[in-house]
């Protein structure tokens, strides 16, 4: 006996997600503790967060944080640059150091039963970093050297050009890793001085999510971190202290590059920070949008017209507005062609094709019938809970998530779509042959085509 | 440390593995096919992948895209194809695992009445913008190929990427869709597990319902091939690229994927270049500062492999200067082998690497994957424990042996890629390749 082939299987009943359980202790230094217990594979994850980013860089000086970041496992404490890393592979550890617009993430997986040991050093990298001059030199040629490669990428000209153009004179105007001059400047104390003022236990939040139990996940943190001073360090702005971002003074831009088989394509503008009450409803927006393969974008540019090996479109969720952006990289011949199109699909679904019932009802079960495989490993886990720490959500969100955007309706999301997306705000960077592009680019009229150099 | 299963053959020859973890309400869903781009012909390469596109395009039963119903019921899901297998998989709610059988079940067994002129010409110019992205486009992005081309005669399926070629890729034909699925995709060339929240006769029995109706198919023999002789001498070739720094690529064979040998070139690979106190790191990168980037790695596959070490020049810097680096911490790897420490340190990494698969039970790399490789390379799902003692029986002497073995000099395949224009940076003696 075989299958039914007359119609696909009905689903079973839904399985209820719960977060796991998250045990919070504060340290007399300030310091957040988060544990939650996972006890699939003995393994530990442990996460810092520092809400400190990209954004606190200094006008002048682009790329202060990330370069800090990434001195953290250059040398600490007793330990020289290769000791740290000696000690890091000894225990099989995964490290992860990661500076975003918003915060410093330094992570570590290793085995259960190198705990402390993965903790020790977590802690000495965090607030005993060396900063020592040899190791600074090497560090910046390597990322001047980095600087010098993503020039050749399509993908990082496009985000760079965008990301200035979109928020000029503003703490997100520039990529974290920051440009040639501004490295060039930075002294080695600059580096020193932010860490400093930075990286404070009353900011910090350190996340353990593993194979024991909270008392010994918790146990743990507390007796490496219970020795950190509290100091007052300096104030660092807040994103709601953000101005406002400068509209930007161009709709078209143009980064050649001759011979491209490709145009690398963004288009977007500013749009909503993570806190806001329209979060789970631009999330649904988007999955019709552009947020997954079955989208109306990656439809229409991939499925249908061949343009592309994929389009996407996502909203950048920070602490202040963060962008909407559409990504793709489009078939030369195909550049204008494939703009009209997203555009179009853009200005649609707030206009003349609204979010259906079917499209509702896929965005929504898209974002929550698969929720629980978000939180399969630790690391993702703690990754979750360091959300929490960096919005300052409540412990309940992940929970409260699928009730929530099961809640949502077609007019909700057409609404929001209308509100946070914005055709005539829409600023498009495109990478790519000028010689081949430019006439058609021009009959787009989105206005001038303005010739855009990255530094 | 393991990942229990049961294995059960349908009598249509299609394996079965389940895998019970009930941590979280999912479960995940993986077919192996053993075809790669190996089991293509020179002037056909390409297909293998092209092939993969389109069974993500419906088939008879459900003709409207593969993606929608799985998306809308909560699922991820991927496929990719290298030169030795075809894999796919999704990772669904529990309460969706009949919808994710039936439609791995449906492409297995019916997809050619639902194939059009349309779908086949369109993810024709689908592969082919992913080959201008990922390839064409990309700096330093054609040098796999001409590294495989020289290693490998031009008859041996390995001296192709799983891409293809573009004019291959263009000239590929629906004609040849039929021949290539009924050849391999079938249940006898195939291995399907299930892994996560699933009581295994509850798997079986699902497995049974969905697939057990589809015919048995022959299976297709091994890929015979005469194994490469190592190159004579050195061969060393320039390709220019649109790149600001000069980059070189060394390239031996070495023993096949499981074959004896392989483990112990991964550990090589370790010591060589993982983490900030490997070999060439801490000498290229670290002290000398010759080099941005230098990465080893063993790249094991089933008909042989290559063990590459691959080193940016930094800027201003030659790459005679790396290469005669790279050659002299070699050559004392070769006479001296590893130091303690350093088995120490590489075999903690290799456990934690080991334990950190175990993490997820689907996607690329999670337990479902790596039991149908194991079933599907071996036979034995089991293989798990037996993979981990490779590496945990390793001792200095047996790396140092393999790295004498099959890291000789004068058996190399040596790429320079250098910026257009300035051949002149290319190690001395290179012969200018094209590849396109």
């Amino acid at each position: 006996m075989g299958a039914d082939r007359t119609k696909l299987p009905t689903l079973g009943p839904e399985h209820p997600f719960t977060f796991p359980k998250i045990h919070r202790t504060t340290l007399a230094n300030g310091l957040r503790i988060c544990t939650v217990e996972h006890r699939q594979v003995p393994l530990v994850s442990v996460l810092a967060l520092v809400p400190v980013g990209a954004a606190a860089d200094p006008p002048e000086r682009p790329g202060l944080a990330a370069i800090t970041g990434d001195m953290l496992d250059e040398g600490s404490g007793d330990r020289s640059a290769l000791d740290i890393h000696e000690a890091l592979g000894r225990i099989g550890a995964q490290l992860d150091l990661d500076v975003g617009h918003d915060a410093t993430v330094l992570g570590l997986t290793t085995l259960e039963r190198y705990l402390d040991r993965g903790l020790e050093l977590v802690r000495d990298m965090l607030i005993r970093p060396r900063f020592e001059q040899r190791e600074f030199d090497r560090v910046r040629d390597l990322r001047l050297n980095r600087l010098l490669q993503l020039k050749d990428m399509p993908p990082s000209l496009a985000d760079r050009a965008f990301t200035q153009l979109l928020y000029r004179h503003h703490p997100y105007g520039h990529l974290p890793i920051g440009s040639e001059g501004s490295l060039r400047n930075l002294m080695i104390r600059d580096i020193s001085t932010f860490h400093r003022r930075a990286f404070l236990p009353a900011r910090t939040t350190v996340i353990a999510v593993g194979d024991a139990s909270h008392d010994s996940l918790t146990a743990a943190v507390v007796r490496a971190f219970e020795g950190w001073k509290a100091e007052s360090g300096d104030p660092i702005a807040e994103p709601d202290t953000f101005p406002a971002p400068v509209p930007p003074a161009t709709r078209l831009a143009l980064v050649h590059r001759s011979g491209a088989a490709q145009s690398e394509l963004r288009i977007g503008h500013v749009a909503l920070a993570r806190r806001s009450p329209d979060y789970h409803a631009a999330l649904v927006a988007n999955m019709i949008l552009g947020g997954q393969f079955v989208s109306r974008i990656n439809m229409n540019l991939r499925e249908n017209k061949g343009y592309t090996y994929g389009a996407r479109t996502s909203f950048e969720f920070r602490r202040a507005p963060g962008p909407f952006v559409l990504h793709a990289s489009v078939q030369g011949d195909a550049t204008a062609d494939a703009l009209r199109e997203a555009i179009g699909e853009i200005r649609a679904i707030r206009g003349d094709r609204p979010v259906t019932r079917q499209e509702l009802e896929l965005g929504r079960a898209s974002l929550t019938r698969g929720y629980p495989r978000s939180f399969e490993t630790a690391d993702q886990v703690a990754r979750a809970a360091a959300q929490l720490a960096l919005y300052d959500l409540p412990d309940d969100y992940f929970t409260s998530f699928v009730p929530t955007v099961l809640a949502l309706k077609e007019d909700d999301v057409t609404a929001i779509a209308a509100k946070h997306i914005d055709p005539s705000r829409l600023l498009t960077v495109v990478v790519g042959d000028r010689d081949k592009i430019l006439p058609s680019l021009k009959a787009l009229e989105l206005g001038d085509v303005a010739d855009v150099s990255v530094a | 440390m393991n990942i229990s299963f049961t294995k059960y053959t349908l009598p249509n020859g299609l394996d079965v593995l389940i895998h019970e973890d009930h941590a979280l309400p999912i479960v995940a869903v993986n077919v192996w096919y053993h075809v790669g781009s190996k089991n293509e012909v020179p002037g056909r390469t390409g297909f293998a992948h092209l092939f993969e596109h389109l069974m993500f395009e419906g088939s008879q039963h459900y003709d409207r895209g593969y993606f929608h119903p799985l998306q809308e019921a909560g699922a991820s899901l991927n496929g990719s194809t290298n030169a030795d297998r075809t894999n796919y998989w999704e990772v669904v709610p529990t309460n969706a695992i009949d919808l994710a059988l039936w439609m791995e079940s449906d492409r297995m067994g019916y997809l050619l009445p639902a194939l059009t002129d349309a779908k086949f010409s369109n993810q024709r110019e689908v592969v082919l913008n992913e080959r201008r992205q990922n390839y064409e486009n990309r700096p330093y992005g054609l040098a796999g190929m001409a590294i495989v081309s020289a290693l490998y005669p031009p008859d041996h399926p390995y001296h192709w990427l799983t891409i293809g070629g573009a004019e291959d890729i263009r000239a590929a034909h629906i004609d040849d869709v039929k021949a290539f699925f009924q050849r391999y995709y079938h249940p006898g060339n195939a291995s399907l597990t299930l892994a996560g929240d699933i009581d295994t006769e509850m798997g079986i029995l699902l497995a049974d319902e969905y697939f057990g109706e589809i015919p048995s198919g022959q299976k297709p023999g091994p890929v015979v091939v005469t194994p490469p002789a190592p190159p004579a001498e050195d061969v060393k070739l320039v390709l220019e690229d649109r790149v600001e720094l000069p980059r070189l690529y060394m390239a031996w064979h070495s023993p096949a994927l499981f074959a004896e040998g392989d483990a112990e070139l991964d550990l090589v690979a370790e010591v060589l270049s993982s983490g900030k106190t490997s070999r060439l790191y801490r000498s290229l990168v670290y002290e000398q500062r010759i080099a941005t980037e230098v990465a080893a790695s063993q790249n094991s596959r089933e008909l042989g492999s290559f063990f590459q070490i691959v080193a940016t020049a930094a800027p201003g810097r030659t790459l005679a200067e790396v290469e005669r680096a790279i050659l002299k911490e070699i050559a004392t790897l070769l006479e001296r082998g590893p130091t303690p420490l350093e088995l120490e340190r590489c075999l903690a990494q290799a456990e934690a690497h080991f334990l950190f698969r175990l993490q997820t039970v689907g996607g690329f790399g999670g337990k479902s994957d790596q039991l149908n490789a194991y079933n599907t390379f071996l036979g034995d799902p089991g293989f798990f424990d037996k993979d981990l003692e490779r590496y945990r029986s390793a001792t200095a002497e047996r790396l140092r042996t393999a790295a004498v073995q099959h890291l000789r000099p004068a058996a190399r395949v040596v790429l320079s890629v250098v910026p257009r224009g300035r051949v002149a940076l290319a190690l001395a003696g290179s012969r200018a390749v094209t590849v396109s």
